[in-house]
């Protein structure tokens, strides 16, 4: 067979640390080649080495049976090895032909040339069924038309071997599915992908082969015709995973969160929680299901204070909070685990350590008088890096340089160690892995089965499914119906999801379902 | 190369470079260099009146750096510090005149005039920031004109339409003749040791105290503090009124320190924008507020000796000066170089 790029033994040291060790990679031409690990297993340290952005400490790399150098990007493109990033790298005013052609711009006579740089990006977009518009504005576009035109600029440049850093991590789902075509397309015109994810169903779905690396370790490469989720699953993590959270039955008991007529509107006026009910009892866990954008975050912004209630009220603990200031919110016995855990969970440039007592840090004993004290500081944050397994190198590494999980297990531990009654927990699981997921779905579970509150909004069915004990379903603002995982389908819930009722008797379901919680 | 030869190094060939350029630009305009570097040299060490001299310029340049630092490290650039220094300047000098009261009332009352002063001329943008999300770059500067043509004004008033006020009383002045004994009658005075305890209050702010902690997490991530429940637009105005207090003590030890009095000015004194290099040398800490500080002080006082000493007009001097500053805020520069060579070094084995 054939090898367009090896990857045979690498190494990569930085400092004392070993991001990657031994590890070897082989590109068939023509396949799509999946590069599974977990959050900071050293996938993209590897990837940037074959980039050229590192240079291995040991192994060598080959491509098309040479042994090759490649001390910067400029050698990899000028071998055919294209990068598809995760961030995007495009000038957000500039169209796409502008874009693509950054860098290297042709010219006619001292000119930029678009006009036929723009026809060659046209018919680059035919060929491979891109569907992209070269003189459209990138910042006019979606963020899967973006990650198209990084992939025209990598085709631009002649690439034969695409690298995908976590193509999907931001896209919709529709999205994804045409990205998997475009893949295949890509594949069938003689190209050969690499596919860096942590995601097991996209590499079941598109995959030839996959490498699995874990903690830097090489540990193989399997066919993925062979092989199947729970194997890859237990491959990358090192154990056994369960995929269906295992919980019992939930015993609720009073109130917490009472919210009553709720109307939040954005900043435009526009209203985006409509009339809104909704009580969450101790000891269950509520799941919000619903479509990004409706209402879900200005319904989370109203409770948590950080965003005014046009009218209606939210109760918490018997005790009205409507329109309090958040440190209020907070103190009726709130945990927030925010949706952006960049903007608003953490202060990235904070250690580690100063971020877990973002909450507490203003009380005893952390500060007295106005004075405040490190030292208890980092006892605490010691204590939660060791409760929440989070991985760092202690309370002084800055939040910014954790990988994403490590971050949210920092969130979470900040948030439930302060015992709240009610934990509201948004996204809480968003682009982490198997491993990851696992464990936070086990300490929401726990939380309920402490007797607390749990609110959960999530964009993920089978979160929603797997986690909650009641399911919310939000629609243009609206709890549309309430249902429980047991006696409703994913499929239904979609449905629900999308505004449609589902069957006839939708009314006489719902009042049955009402009348279940009241009790 | 291990970090600790780095950090020593990378200010040395800082400095270094900084001087070859400065003497090649002294060179091509035909001036000897090594006459102009004795002066400058001499201006700052020759004798224990210039030492002197050079610490009473330091002054001002320490408590004007730590205003700036101050609000860099709550996310704000405070570049109205020129215009806070200035109402200090006034305030202190107006107190310092206006009344005769015993020292150990008189001086501190002077002295917080200043530091009032310049906290009003910092409190007005921070309050249209945090209330308006006016960005204080546009009214710090503007308040800056304000500052200068106000003061302009009162001046003449107080002085029956002269361009100087009378010298203030002696209770409210800094004047030490302790140092001016041990400095062979420079005019070193005690705001030196003022803006020392300064130098301790910002750090103690920064780093022991809840303000502290509330007023970096705004300055690196408003939505986090937001969420943590903390009220930023209260930490936007604090901390623009504590560093515009530390711009208007700036101003205090001009006014009861170097000269006494407070006369009208034709522009700006400089010494608020360099605050900012000297903020941003120091790396906004309050130890390398010191550092740039005592750079910025000695070459600004040093540099007044190299006309008259070696016979070198003040436009060179004044290029000199700027390029050995330039090349030590360069010292990233200088860092990046270095990694290089020591990893050619590295391949090369």
């Amino acid at each position: 067979m054939e090898y367009v790029v090896e990857m045979l033994n690498i190494r990569k040291e930085f400092g004392n640390f070993v991001a990657n060790d031994n590890i070897t990679l082989q590109l068939e031409k023509g396949e799509i080649h999946a590069l599974l690990g977990e959050n900071g297993a050293g996938k993209s340290t590897l990837m940037n080495v074959l980039f050229g952005l590192y240079q291995p400490e040991g192994g060598e790399i080959r491509v098309r049976g040479k042994k090759v150098d490649i001390t910067n990007p400029n050698i990899a493109n000028d071998l055919g090895i294209g990068m598809v990033h995760q961030h995007f790298m495009l000038v957000e005013n500039f169209s796409v032909t502008e874009n693509i052609i950054l860098g290297t711009e042709p010219t006619k006579m001292g000119v930029t040339n678009k006009k036929d740089a723009a026809k060659k990006v046209q018919a680059l977009s035919e060929q491979y069924g891109l569907n992209v518009d070269p003189y459209a504005i990138i910042e006019d576009i979606s963020v899967g038309m973006q990650q198209r035109v990084e992939i025209l600029k990598t085709l631009y440049r002649g690439a034969e071997i695409l690298i995908f850093d976590e193509p999907t991590a931001s896209l919709t789902p529709q999205e994804i599915i045409e990205l998997i075509q475009i893949m295949k397309r890509l594949i069938a015109e003689g190209k050969s992908i690499i596919l860096i994810t942590h995601k097991l169903k996209e590499i079941m779905d598109v995959s030839d082969r996959v490498t699995v690396i874990r903690k830097g370790q090489g540990i193989g490469t399997v066919v993925t015709a062979e092989t199947n989720p729970n194997e890859l699953a237990s491959l990358m993590v090192g154990r056994q995973v369960e995929f269906t959270t295992v919980k019992g039955p939930a015993f609720p008991k009073d109130e917490v969160l009472d919210i009553k007529n709720l109307v939040v509107e954005d900043y435009r006026g526009l209203a985006k929680v409509k009339n809104l009910n909704l009580n969450v009892r101790k000891g269950e866990i509520v799941g919000i299901a619903g479509i990004d954008g409706n209402g879900q975050t200005e319904l989370l912004e109203a409770i948590t204070g950080l965003r005014k209630v046009k009218s209606g009220t939210i109760f918490i603990n018997e005790k009205d909070v409507t329109g309090s200031k958040p440190r209020k919110v907070t103190e009726a016995g709130v945990g927030h685990i925010p949706q952006d855990r960049h903007k608003h969970g953490l202060v990235l440039d904070f250690p580690i350590g100063h971020n877990i007592a973002l909450q507490t840090y203003y009380k005893k004993p952390i500060s007295k008088n106005g004075i405040i004290d490190y030292e208890k500081i980092n006892e605490k944050a010691k204590q939660i890096i060791a409760d929440f397994d989070v991985r760092t190198q202690g309370p002084q590494e800055l939040a910014r340089s954790l990988s994403g999980g490590n971050q949210q297990k920092a969130i979470i531990g900040r948030e439930v160690d302060r015992d709240p009654d009610l934990l509201i927990a948004a996204l809480p699981t968003r682009g982490l892995d198997v491993g990851a997921i696992e464990f936070i779905h086990s300490r929401l579970i726990e939380q309920r089965d402490n007797g607390k509150a749990v609110l959960l909004i999530s964009f993920e069915l089978d979160e929603v499914m797997n986690v909650s004990d009641r399911i919310a379903v939000i629609h243009d603002g609206e709890i549309v119906d309430i249902v429980t995982p047991e006696s409703t389908t994913e499929q239904e819930l979609g449905l629900l999801m999308a505004g449609h009722h589902v069957r006839d008797n939708k009314e006489g379901v719902k009042k049955e379902g009402e009348d279940q919680h009241v009790e | 190369m291990s970090n600790r030869v780095t950090n020593i190094l990378v200010p040395l060939i800082s400095v270094i470079l900084g001087l070859i350029v400065g003497a090649i630009i002294m060179l091509v305009s035909g001036y000897n260099p090594i006459s102009g570097y004795t002066a400058l040299w001499n201006g700052i060490f020759g004798d224990l009146y210039t030492i002197g001299e050079t610490l009473r310029q330091i002054t001002p340049y320490l408590l004007a750096g730590l205003a700036v630092a101050f609000a860099f490290r709550a996310g704000l650039f405070n570049i109205g510090v020129e215009g806070q220094l200035i109402v200090g300047w006034f305030a202190a000098a107006y107190v310092g005149l206006a009344v005769e009261l015993p020292k150990i009332i008189h001086l501190p009352l002077a002295i917080l005039a200043a530091a009032a002063a310049g906290a009003l001329w910092g409190f007005v943008p921070g309050l249209l920031k945090a209330k308006f999300q006016v960005h204080e770059v546009i009214v710090t500067i503007m308040m800056n004109y304000i500052a200068l043509h106000v003061t302009n004004a009162l001046i003449k008033t107080v002085s029956d339409g002269g361009d100087r006020t009378d010298k203030i009383f002696s209770s409210a002045s800094l004047r030490s003749e302790f140092f001016q004994n041990l400095t062979e009658f420079s005019r070193l005075h005690y705001g030196i040791l003022l803006a020392l305890i300064m130098v301790a209050v910002m750090w103690i702010i920064l780093e022991k105290t809840t303000l502290g902690y509330e007023l970096k997490a705004v300055g690196f991530n408003h939505n986090a503090s937001k969420y943590a429940g903390m009220n930023v637009n209260k930490n936007i105005i604090l901390a623009m009124v504590i560093s515009g207090a530390f711009a208007g003590l700036a101003g205090a030890m001009e006014a009861l320190g170097t000269f006494e009095y407070v006369s009208s000015k034709g522009g700006f004194t400089g010494i608020g924008f360099d605050g900012i290099a000297v903020a941003l040398l120091g790396m906004n800490t309050p130890l390398g507020v010191i550092f740039g500080a005592t750079l910025f002080g000695s070459l600004k006082y040093g540099a007044l000796n190299m006309p008259n000493a070696a016979g070198i007009p003040l436009e060179i001097v004044e290029i000199v000066i700027a390029v050995i500053i330039f090349f030590v805020a360069s010292g990233y520069i200088i860092r990046l170089l270095l990694l290089r060579a020591a990893n050619k070094k590295k391949e090369a084995k």
